[in-house]
């Protein structure tokens, strides 16, 4: 089961992913100007897009532990994912910046000004780079360096769950879902390996 | 009394802003009327439209159902509205249980259209069916010594499940001040395009304050009680950085979140534009003595 999973994870051609990946917002687009989000499709438009970056943003932290738990392997999936998340979390910006708040000098007021725009901001700033070195060229030229760089992944993921989180007006479940979720996946790096792997021994022994 | 204010939000309505402007000073009330009839045309306050009754009731701030817009749509059928009463107590002479019914048998219902600011910085236009505030606190008869007037929205998880979850302090409560309660501008509302008020609109009673954010006007009223001190409001209770007693609609104080200098109409697609926001949400001749001398910065 699982092997037949890695092998059809492992066979999909990345342009598909990034076809699928592409669809999203444009299926997103099609449903807002023919009524399927609602009366207010900018803010469904932006919420989503944030939303789903998110997510994938997630799963692409999920590689590792699935693979280590699991023996699931997507790591061939996960270079796309993470451009792909990387290309949401734009548009979430873009469509707040060009349909939503509109008006130029107010963008730039809300960027300086209001805390959870900036956490906002700076992790789409972070997701920059790591998104332009999701190549093969750049793994080769920064080497051992491109893995360092792309660690910063936990902290834009992190600071997203923390940009949901203050956007909200009263208490909500879902964002601390989400955070919970992150913190967990960072804890889980942190977690040495051989004490994970402990309980495989005992059960050995 | 009905009929003190009239709507100034329609293409048909023609009387200039100054005729009931003036129309509310008794002294100079006839004058008044009479001067306004020889006003310009072009004074005649706005161009504004209703918003469209389906954008009207599929998006909606209902917690009570739940937090997304969505969401009151979806789960306010549940709600039974009858029977109805409103409970009035506190200060004063009449106090009791108000059945619905005989509230409305007393009243006359007028259309108001009104522009809805929600402190989100989103907004509609809204023509409300309903009756004055104040005739509903005369016939409880006010106290002198009341000062403020507390609401209260019903609670029923069973029916209204978004309170089996802890998003507010249920029930959701709201206040005035006596003077704000008072004023003409302030409403009762039973209808929304001269049908009922929607289940997750707040049916089948609720306030409409026009220039304050719209969580100011609570929905699903069953309680109202007159008192001396200034009374709780839930979401000063849940965020009081963020949301004050008056929460007025103002421009020049900016939300510790966003703007409050502009405002997106619902209803108009991926590309509607942003229109500035008005001081007191466009009503500051009517309203804005109600706070002279009042800081409003710190008054938020």
């Amino acid at each position: 089961m699982i092997d037949t999973v890695n092998t059809l994870v492992r066979k999909t051609p990345n342009w598909l992913l990034y076809l699928i990946g592409a669809a999203y917002p444009v299926w997103l687009l099609y449903a807002g100007f023919t009524g399927g989000l609602g009366v207010d499709p900018v803010k469904a438009m932006e919420h989503a897009l944030g939303k789903v970056g998110l997510q994938v943003l997630i799963a692409v932290l999920l590689v590792t532990p699935l693979r280590r738990f699991t023996k699931l392997n997507f790591l061939s999936w996960r270079r796309a994912l993470g451009v792909i998340s990387f290309f949401y979390i734009l548009l979430h910006f873009l469509v707040w910046m060009v349909l939503d708040v509109q008006i130029l000098s107010q963008v730039w007021a809300d960027i300086v000004k209001r805390p959870y725009i900036i956490v906002g901001m700076i992790s789409l700033v972070i997701l920059l780079p790591l998104a332009i070195t999701s190549n093969n060229l750049s793994i080769r030229k920064l080497g051992p360096r491109w893995r360092k760089l792309h660690k910063l992944t936990y902290l834009a993921v992190a600071l997203g769950g923390v940009h949901y989180i203050m956007q909200t007006k009263g208490f909500e479940y879902e964002p601390y879902i989400y955070l919970g979720v992150v913190i967990g996946l960072i804890a889980f790096r942190k977690l040495p390996k051989k004490r994970a792997a402990q309980p495989a021994k005992r059960q050995v022994a | 009394m009905a009929h003190r204010w009239t709507n100034d939000l329609t293409n048909d309505d023609v009387t200039p802003k100054s005729a009931y402007l003036n129309r509310r000073q008794v002294m100079a009330g006839m004058a008044g009327l009479g001067l306004a009839a020889l006003a310009p045309k072009a004074q005649a306050a706005t161009d504004l439209t209703p918003t469209d009754f389906d954008v009207i009731t599929q998006y909606n701030n209902f917690y009570e159902f739940g937090t997304g817009k969505e969401d009151p749509a979806k789960h306010a059928h549940r709600l039974t509205t009858k029977p109805w009463s409103i409970k009035i107590d506190g200060l004063v002479d009449r106090p009791g249980d108000y059945a619905l019914g005989d509230i409305l048998s007393k009243m006359t219902i007028e259309e108001r259209i009104y522009r809805f600011r929600c402190v989100e910085a989103w907004s509609m236009v809204v023509p409300w069916n309903g009756f004055e505030l104040k005739d509903l606190l005369d016939l409880a008869g006010v106290q002198s010594s009341a000062k403020y007037v507390a609401f209260e929205t019903l609670y029923r998880p069973k029916e209204m499940i978004g309170q089996n979850s802890p998003f507010l302090d249920w029930p959701y409560v709201e206040g005035l001040r006596l003077d704000e309660a008072n004023h003409p501008l302030t409403l009762m509302a039973t209808g929304i395009y001269g049908k009922d008020v929607p289940k997750q609109n707040g049916a089948p009673i609720r306030l409409v304050v026009p220039w304050k954010y719209g969580f100011k006007s609570i929905k699903s009223i069953v309680r109202i009680t007159l008192t001396d001190k200034e009374p709780p409001t839930s979401w000063n209770k849940s965020i009081p950085g963020e949301y004050g007693f008056y929460s007025n609609v103002n421009p020049e104080v900016d939300h510790p979140r966003w703007s409050q200098a502009s405002e997106r109409p619902i209803g108009g697609g991926f590309f509607a534009k942003r229109i500035p926001t008005l001081k007191f949400n466009g009503y500051e001749k009517e309203v804005a003595g109600l706070y002279d001398g009042m800081d409003l910065r710190k008054n938020y």
